[in-house]
């Protein structure tokens, strides 16, 4: 830790405020930093997954980074990238049975992406990057800003994706089932776009809300 | 303290991986019983939901005891075991491995209104998991009532869909054998069914669809041979 002389600063000063709100946009982590893409593609097919999973990574990511930010003194620098592991294995894993015990409906919703949360780069990267050099009020508020900026990609992605490719909502129709082309009776004009089911289609969208973001944004641009 | 040095690191690694082992072994341990629980409890709320009773999880265990009247095991036609909690108890999982006439699997005969029903369990392979559900039928041991699929993993918007209304509502009214010969229901290509014998599979599921159609042919028919008895 530094040497440097301890103020005391409010819990919510401009500079923690800063923590919740770059990761929304100048520093999103996937749409800047181009991290937990995997995720953003494999979870998107509906909305509420994507709901679920937003607040499970929330979770592991607030409790993991305050974890690590309590003993970032203690770890060996040679084996912190394990320890980094060990912490969001063992929270995923703690998480998954208690959901299975107490909320076992949700887990199921979980299933397959509670494995997914272990392997999102996002968290490893706060970890590194973050917590480990910081105190554990500031990494609960920098988890916290940067699992925002997840969810909020991951929301956009999955609300187009289950839009045009279901025709619904959080499984409820929204486009009206009398516009459904219909063969035997030759009515309707509209069917659903089936692309937007398949990984591929995320990264598209992903791709259109960067461009549309450096469009707004124009301080993320490079300089060439 | 040097927190570099070896014998700090190899500490430290002992000492989080002895703590994290406990911590999680404990969880385990403490939870396992809730979760046997919950998992029995959903198993009866299918069941239950094959011949259309459905009721919340917590009240699965009650409306399992008042509509299941007999729970009977099968082997190669004949009935083994009237036990309830042998046939309840049975693992799908292992049991699908025996041949189709050495295959012990459970019967549950509910009645409902009055009239009974015969409710099959299913247990095959998905894309990326297990697949597995009921079937209902009718006494005659041939109309399908209803039936209801469930998965591990596959994939949701695409395989996940054999658990909605859309794919499990084909079911009702069609049949499993013809003239006392064993059919089975087949899962055919989106748009393409027809008759008594056939449902839409799911498209962009396919391989989930083969696989429920492949399930519905391995698990009804080991019950074939007992209903032209009855």
């Amino acid at each position: 830790m530094s040497t440097e002389v301890k103020t005391k600063e409010s819990l919510f000063s401009k500079k923690n405020q800063q923590l919740l709100k770059d990761p929304f946009n100048d520093n999103n982590p996937i749409t800047v930093q181009v991290l937990g893409i995997c995720s953003a593609l494999a979870i998107t097919v509906k909305l509420e997954p994507a709901i679920v999973m937003s607040l499970s990574v929330m979770f592991v990511l607030a409790a993991g980074n305050v974890i690590i930010s309590l003993i970032r003194n203690l770890i060996p620098n040679r084996i912190r990238i394990i320890v980094q592991l060990v912490v969001v294995a063992s929270l995923v894993i703690l998480v998954d049975q208690f959901l299975k015990a107490f909320a076992y409906d949700v887990s199921k919703q979980l299933s397959v992406f509670v494995g997914l949360i272990i392997t999102n780069c996002i968290i490893m990267g706060r970890f590194e990057a973050f917590a480990l050099g910081n105190g554990p009020w500031k990494a609960f508020l920098d988890g916290i800003g940067n699992s925002i900026g997840y969810g909020v990609i991951l929301i956009a992605v999955a609300f187009v994706r289950e839009l045009l490719g279901s025709g619904q909502l959080l499984g409820a129709q929204i486009i009206p089932l009398s516009w459904y082309i219909d063969m035997d009776k030759g009515t309707g004009f509209y069917a659903n776009n089936g692309f937007f089911l398949f990984p591929p289609m995320a990264l598209i969208v992903v791709g259109m809300i960067i461009w549309a973001q450096r469009a707004k944004n124009t301080k993320l641009i490079e300089e060439n | 303290m040097n927190v570099n040095s070896n014998a700090y690191t190899y500490t430290f690694a002992t000492v989080m991986v002895v703590l994290v082992a406990v911590l999680l072994a404990g969880a385990s341990l403490g939870l396992k019983s809730k979760q046997e629980n919950n998992v029995k409890q959903e198993k009866m709320q299918s069941i239950l939901a094959s011949v259309g009773v459905e009721v919340d999880r917590s009240e699965a265990e009650a409306a399992y005891g008042e509509v299941i009247k007999e729970v009977l095991t099968i082997k190669g036609g004949k009935v083994v075991s009237t036990d309830r909690e042998t046939g309840f108890n049975v693992d799908m999982a292992g049991a699908i491995k025996a041949e189709n006439m050495n295959r012990e699997v459970p019967l549950y005969v509910a009645n409902k209104g009055g009239e009974n029903y015969y409710i099959i369990p299913l247990r095959g392979k998905g894309l990326w998991g297990p697949v597995w559900g009921f079937v209902s039928l009718e006494s005659d041991g041939n109309t399908v009532v209803g039936a209801n699929f469930g998965h591990k993993s596959e994939t949701p918007g695409l395989g996940a869909e054999i658990t909605t209304p859309m794919f499990t509502d084909q079911f009702p009214g069609k049949k499993i054998s013809e003239a006392g010969l064993f059919q089975s229901i087949s899962v055919v290509k989106q748009g393409t069914s027809s008759g008594d014998y056939m449902v839409d599979g799911i498209s962009g599921g396919t391989i989930t669809s083969n696989g429920v159609n492949d399930m519905l042919a391995d698990c009804l028919a080991p019950y074939a041979e007992y209903f032209k008895n009855i």
